[in-house]
């Protein structure tokens, strides 16, 4: 019943564990950083996050593509993702939503992936072993020689992969959230400008911003702080994005700049990590991540309990935290810093994602304060 | 928060018997909380009228009340205990009804007692229909459009509001009688017509169709911080305008995107907040348009549900244990997460496998019963099964269910139009459409079964009917194959959708046998994954598992002794929580005794399947392919097969020839107890009686049996369970109808013919037994005559009218019975006893449904006990001389009936068992303890008012003694014109109604209709008799009249009303069995 010939896939770990499965999406090779996502639904929002680039995601959901793909749920113009390692693929997509199937989708743009994998041993073999390099192939290509090529790649560590999905230049974005009932996206009558220093931003954030009444100014990673001061915002939002935050140290001297001055400033996952630089934090490689749409965080504040959505691969070390900074949240899983403020001005971050997509809304306050304090300091200013 | 100090007791109110809706679920989460609560040193008072629940095990609370659950019971057992708190979200519906009830009695503020868990004001909002859509508005949510009308211009209004199809449903008719689908404005006016007439109160509620809509639920917890967190996503492939009970149904959802299931998670958390369920879980239910996604919401319970318990077994998260420690206080992130031991409770589960439910149905039993699935729950059970995937999962429910079939086996019958035949198959839901659907997928395209038309017929959602139709396509692409062709890819494939080998042995014509060696040749095994909560991300300590066909295996046996425990599968008439119970038993025994335990079943409603009940637990069918993959993981020492029903022992066989090492009496003594030569030669070789019998392979040879035994005679198929399709027949005409068309009988399916015993009366015995000794535990005298089903039948232990000699003789053939089977564990013996005379009626050496009644009465685990022989123990060993038996009171055990649900069934007990559950009533006297019993049952005996007395002339002179009490008592006398002159002639005086059949008004169904009679007791013989009476036991059955279709059960009835038992009196367990010791 499959619409296609059924094609040998090989999943290869640079630690010299082989899985076999059958190919999906395009034939090829790809090589990535392999990780795991446990989340039940969204495995569009998330192939199409920025910050997934250069890795190979393992849907621990055992059907994937049941759904199809359509053009409302995208969190960028494209898959980000290296490739793709799920259980089983879908044998047909059914939602009321779907434009395309999702093999026809990986095929479109070009996507590698493997199918039929214990998506489980592998998971596994992940949390045990930690994040691994590996590479999927699906073109017939030498299993040794593609280990080797594995073993050759860089990985993310110490690299910039900011650069490679930000934006290339200014621009203005002005969609809000989709309505499902209405069946289209909120129309924005927003005024009060922000910029977005976008380093793989997510589309959601973007909507959840505007839905909020702030006009977005999305501006390259490598914008200078002149620049983004230029467009005289009323808040600064420091975006997600792929890769080591240690490598992005451009970005951290600028927001540094931007620190000196009193404009609220939000960050999310790779924004929070370069925002604790800039206040001094290092940040390190986590073991195997944190990757899914069911990770409790406790808000230190008011002693709640937020289920969030999560893709971070690197972590803000919990030592040396200058006066100024206090920790607001922290991850119930292995209480790590999941995010923090400055005691004194509107400047807060969060390693998880409150923008949801995919996920749970439960953080979707977090884009209130910030419209609040940007309301605030504009009303001032 | 940590817990709440000002509370220190803490009553919970149970759910009573096991009945259509309400099944085990309520033991497992009961358990739970008394587990959760004892644990953090709260005094534990407990109410169930249910002793077949472990949940009423004397240990599981302080103070365990085995009486009626009604709020009147519960008040007295307030005066006593003097509770500070009520958790009644833990006994379903009847709970939270009678928390209800007790507070608007005004009981709870007498007594200064609180609920717990939920606040009645929120019951009541979940509850009320208006109260709750006013709810749904305050915070935008939709239900189905609808309104109330009491006139054709107010309908009509209404329905120009909500456009076709619409439904139609007239308030307080029964059974939903005058409403129905109306698809334009005629069929509108019509079907609003009869409905305005059919209601007394000239109401009909008018309703948006939402039938065919997707059909989800949602189980949410949340705490006194309010957190809330969502355990697991329900997807319904059955879709609205099917009880959820009834639907197929999957976990995680799996046709929703990311945006719909987070709508549908956020709807759910604010219903949870605007209600006001301040702790605890809740299930929300939710229905979606396939067309456009509209969200609707159905309803919501506020309480720990049927749903919940399949969520706790589908997630490995307990949500009834975390629901009572949330509603004492605790948070959730105070709750460690028992799966990980690392995580907390604060999370919402991820799975990587897909949970597949199935219901089970028992239409065969109710004869007339309408068979069709719709939104009033008729399954008598569920299965549920793990698999990586959705098709491997379903292929494991199937086989689950042990409904003989193996997977998608049903073909057309001959000769019918096979077109017609699967449109109505699919389009009017029965218990068998998904195998319906199955043939229509494997009949396709060229037959005219594309898949959309599949999909426009039964409403199912493509995607479950494409991954159907792959199972089916990989079905054809194998049959007819040589088993030796297969490649190990074909293998692979082949289990891995889900493919028994019982159905690859049909499809590649071989045995199951030549299959199993040929897979296991290829070296295609399962392996088994862990049930985590986490989707591996954390490690899982506790060993709950579940086998699928991939590449690595968790299963990490230990090398300690361990002993199998192999449980009942899914409830069904006959087989239900009486030997899950049995099961738990042996868990906990073994476990004390030193042994791992390993449990294996597949029902989710059970407290066999809670994760800590045994050390490991494998969640499988109860299959020999199933049960021999976790037998070559784990290499049991022992295996026990004697506690489960007649679903492990069916298997026994076949197992020990495959070298399982079975403990316990030996499946050969099994079998010779049920292989009737085998056992005739035992009985006579013993010098025991039994009545006279014959075997019978065809009508002609059955005509001869019965002509040398004598009519009446009864009349069975060889096996079978719980008097399948068992029937007296009192004359040649109904025999050889009940040959044609009650049974197939050939040479390999004889049938049995026994003499019946006229008026004898019957006597059920559990005993223990390890091959040296056999010790009595209870004796039990029915109070039906022989000839009702003993399941079905009322029992009182210790017997209330039986002479120390016959007992003393039970004793002694008890005795020799279990000495001649070599009997290790349970036995069960059904004895008659007419005059004088003790005959043996059945001997089953293995775990009765009587055993946990008798435990309960005696206060001696014979479950336990039994466990412990089987594990190695002697009697000398446990101790055990004789099993006292109760001197300061009696115990009632009543069955209790679903045929409010199956309208048009008659609800006469006969030797087919019928019963759901049972009900156990406790007092000093027998009479009390009888009343009690009805009581617990739902069965209120009347103390004034109209008795109707029409009985079979057989039981004309032991009707008066009744009637003299009735009258003596106030009751006025209402009689047929045979029983009257039978009265009269014995100086009691009635009024004579007519019959039906007399033809003259108003008759005695008139009579009933009008109100006028509040006690029936109404005995008949013969098929003429029993069809003219049928209306009044369905008129007696719709209006809660109390009926009584035996002469025993009318007299025992008689006596507890003319004695004026005080039936909501009180007293625990551990106060009756402590005045004992």
């Amino acid at each position: 019943m499959m619409h296609h010939r059924q094609h040998s896939a090989y999943l290869v770990l640079t630690d010299g564990r082989v899985f076999q499965g059958l190919a999906i999406g395009s034939r090829g090779h790809r090589v990535g950083e392999v990780c795991f996502n446990t989340s039940i639904t969204g495995y569009q929002e998330i192939l199409s996050d920025p910050s997934y680039k250069d890795q190979l995601i393992t849907f621990t959901t055992p059907h994937i593509g049941n759904v199809g793909v359509n053009a409302v749920d995208m969190e960028s113009e494209r898959v980000c993702a290296s490739g793709v390692i799920v259980r089983q693929m879908t044998r047909t997509c059914s939602n009321y939503r779907a434009d395309q199937g999702l093999n026809d989708w990986l095929l479109a743009q070009g996507v590698v992936g493997i199918a039929d994998v214990d998506t489980r041993a592998l998971t596994r073999h992940l949390r045990e072993r930690g994040a691994v390099n590996g590479v999927i192939v699906s073109d017939g290509s030498d299993v040794a020689a593609m280990m080797a090529l594995a073993q050759r790649w860089s990985g993310l560590v110490g690299r910039d992969l900011v650069g490679e999905v930000s934006c290339t230049a200014p621009s203005n974005w002005s969609q809000g959230s989709y309505d499902l009932d209405a069946a289209e996206f909120a129309l924005s009558d927003a005024t009060t400008p922000i910029a977005v220093l976008d380093f793989g931003c997510k589309q959601n954030i973007l909507r959840m911003l505007t839905d909020r009444g702030l006009q977005v100014h999305r501006l390259p990673a490598s914008s200078s702080a002149a620049q983004i001061l230029a467009c005289k915002p009323a808040g600064i939002f420091l975006s997600n994005g792929p890769g080591d935050p240690a490598a992005v140290g451009y970005a951290v001297a600028t927001i540094r700049q931007l620190l000196r001055h009193d404009i609220p400033i939000f960050g999310i996952c790779m924004g929070h990590q370069l925002l604790s630089q800039a206040l001094g934090l290092a940040t390190f490689k986590l073991k195997f991540g944190h990757r899914g749409g069911n990770h409790p965080v406790e808000n230190i504040v008011d002693g709640k309990v937020e289920i969030s959505s999560q893709n971070h691969g690197f972590s803000v070390r919990d030592d040396a935290l200058p006066e100024v900074v206090e920790v607001t949240h922290r991850s119930l899983f292995d209480h790590t810093i999941e995010g923090l403020q400055l005691r004194n001005r509107p400047v807060f971050s969060v390693q998880y994602h409150p923008e949801a997509s995919p996920g749970p809304h439960d953080g979707a306050y977090l884009f209130d304060r910030f419209a609040q304090a940007v309301y605030t300091y504009a009303a001032v200013d | 928060m940590p817990k709440r100090s000002d509370i220190e007791s803490i009553l919970i109110i149970g759910a009573g018997p096991i009945v259509i809706g309400q099944a085990c679920e309520f033991d497992y989460s009961g358990v739970q909380a008394c587990k959760a609560l004892k644990e953090e040193g709260y005094r534990v008072i407990l109410i169930n009228s249910n002793p077949a629940t472990i949940m009423t095990d004397p240990e599981f609370a302080d103070a365990t009340y085995i009486e009626p659950v009604t709020w009147q019971t519960v008040a007295r057992i307030i005066e006593a205990e003097r509770p500070d708190a009520i958790l009644p979200t833990m006994g379903g519906q009847t709970a939270l009804n009678t928390a209800l009830s007790l507070n608007k009695h005004g009981v709870l503020a007498q007594y200064g007692v609180r609920l717990i868990g939920a606040q009645p004001a929120a019951i009541d909002m979940a509850e009320d229909r208006e109260q709750f859509k006013r709810a749904m508005d305050r915070i935008g949510l939709e239900m189905a459009k609808g309104a109330f009308a009491h006139t054709m211009g107010e309908a009509q209004q209404i329905a120009a509001e909500i456009g076709y199809p619409i439904i139609i449903r007239p308030s307080f008719t029964l059974g939903g009688s005058g409403g129905g689908i109306a698809y334009n404005p005629d069929e509108f006016a019509q079907i609003v017509a009869s409905g305005l007439d059919a209601s007394p109160t000239d109401e009909i509620l008018i309703e948006e169709s939402i039938i065919g809509w997707k059909e989800y639920e949602m189980e949410v917890m949340r705490d006194s911080a309010d957190n809330c967190v969502i355990i697991c996503s329900i997807e319904n492939l059955d879709p609205m305008g099917i009880h959820t009970g009834d639907s197929i149904t999957v976990a995680p959802a799996l046709t929703l995107t990311d945006k719909e299931f987070q709508r549908m998670r956020d709807a759910s958390i604010a219903i949870l907040r605007e209600i006001g369920v301040e702790t605890g879980g809740s299930n929300v239910q939710f229905a979606v348009n396939p067309a456009d996604g509209r969200l609707i919401v159905i309803e919501m319970n506020p309480r720990v549900s049927r749903s919940s318990a399949l969520a706790s077994k589908a997630t490995g998260f307990p949500i009834a244990k975390i629901a009572a420690k949330l509603a004492v206080g605790f948070t959730l992130d105070e709750i460690r997460n028992d799966i990980t031991g690392k995580t907390f409770a604060a999370f919402e589960p991820t799975i990587d496998y897909v949970v597949t439910k199935m219901p089970r149905f028992a239409f065969e039993k109710f004869e007339g019963a309408d068979c069709r699935l719709t939104t009033q729950m008729k399954a008598v059970g569920e299965v549920m099964a793990i698999g990586r995937t959705f098709t491997e999962s379903l292929g494991k429910a199937m086989r689950g269910l042990e409904t003989d079939t193996c997977g998608f086996d049903f073909s057309l019958p001959e000769g019918v139009d096979g077109d017609q035949f699967l449109q109505e198959k699919l389009a009017v839901a029965g218990a068998d459409r998904l195998w319906w659907l199955g043939e229509a997928l494997r009949l396709g395209d060229a037959e005219g079964w594309s898949e959309a038309r599949v999909h426009t017929v039964t409403g199912i959602d493509p995607w479950f009917i494409r991954e159907i139709g792959c199972v089916v396509a990989l079905e054809e692409s194998l049959r007819g194959r040589e088993v030796a062709a297969l490649t190990v890819d074909d293998w692979r494939q082949a289990k891995r959708e889900g493919l028994s080998d019982l159905r690859l042995a049909q499809l590649l014509a071989a045995d199951e046998v030549a299959v199993r060696s040929a897979r296991e040749g290829m070296g295609v095994h399962p392996v088994f994954k862990r049930v985590d909560t986490c989707a591996a991300e954390f490690e899982a300590i506790t060993p709950y598992l579940y086998s699928t066909y991939e590449e690595e295996c968790e299963a990490r046996p230990s090398d300690r002794r361990k002993i199998m425990v192999l449980g009942g599968g899914p409830n069904r008439i006959g087989q239900g929580i009486e030997f899950d119970y049995c099961c738990v038993h042996a868990a906990f025994a073994l476990s004390e005794d030193g042994f791992e335990t390993i449990m294996v079943n597949c029902n989710p409603e059970t407290v066999s399947t809670d994760y800590d009940t045994s050390d490991r637990l494998y969640f499988e069918s109860l299959t020999f392919e199933d049960v021999m993959a976790i037998v070559a993981v784990e290499r049991p020492e022992g295996v026990i097969v004697q506690f489960g029903g007649q679903t492990p022992l069916k298997l026994a066989d076949a197992l020990q020839s495959a070298g399982v090492p079975i403990i316990g009496t030996s499946p050969d003594m099994i079998d010779l107890a049920e292989d009737r030569e085998r056992f005739q030669q035992l009985l006579h070789r013993l010098d025991l009686l039994q009545p006279e019998n014959g075997l019978a392979r065809s009508a002609d040879e059955a005509v001869a049996v019965a002509a040398k035994i004598g009519f009446p005679v009864v009349v069975r198929p060889s096996y079978v369970l719980g008097g399948r399709a068992m029937r007296i027949v009192h004359d040649e005409a109904s025999l050889l109808r009940y040959m044609r068309e009650a049974v197939s009988v050939s040479s390999d399916h004889p049938v049995l013919l026994d003499r019946f015993l006229n008026n004898a009366i019957e006597l059920d015995v559990d005993a223990l037994a390890d091959g040296a000794r056999v010790v009595v535990g209870g004796i039990m005298e029915h109070i039906e005559e022989a000839g009702v089903h003993s399941g079905d039948s009322a029992c009182c232990l210790p017997p209330h009218s039986i002479s120390q000699a016959v007992i003393a003789e039970v004793q002694r053939q008890t005795e020799a019975l279990g000495l001649a089977l070599q009997v290790k564990g349970l036995l069960n013996i059904q004895f008659a006893l007419q005059g004088d005379t003790l005959y043996v009626l059945e001997v089953n050496p293995r775990a009765s449904r009587t055993v946990p009644f008798v435990s309960k009465a005696t206060g001696v685990p014979l479950a336990k006990l039994a466990a412990r022989i089987m594990g190695g123990k002697t009697l000398d060993d446990l101790g055990l001389t004789e099993v006292a038996q109760p001197k300061g009171f009696r115990a009632v055990k009543e069955a209790v009936f679903p045929f409010v649900k199956f309208r048009g069934v008659d609800p006469l007990l006969s030797p087919e068992m019928k019963s759901t559950g049972e009900v156990m009533g406790i007092a000093t006297d027998f009479a009390t303890a009888f009343a009690k019993a009805q009581l617990a049952a739902g069965s209120i005996l009347p103390d004034h008012g109209t008795v109707f007395i029409s009985v079979r002339d057989a039981d004309k002179e032991g009707v008066i003694e009744a009637a003299r009490q009735l009258q003596h008592k106030g009751f006025t006398l209402f009689t047929t014109a045979g029983t009257h002159r039978a009265l009269a002639a014995a100086g009691v005086a009635s009024e004579t109604v007519p019959k039906v059949i007399d033809g003259t008004r108003p008759h005695i169904v008139d009579r009933l209709i009008s109100g006028e009679v509040d006690l029936i007791i109404n005995t008949t013989e013969g098929e003429g008799a029993i069809r003219d009476s049928k209306s009044i036991r369905q008129a007696a059955l719709d209006r809660g009249i109390a009926y009584f279709t035996t002469l025993a059960g009318g007299l025992a009835a008689a006596e507890a009303i003319a004695r004026g038992a005080d039936v909501t009196a009180v007293r625990s367990l551990q106060s009756y069995h402590a005045a004992e010791a």
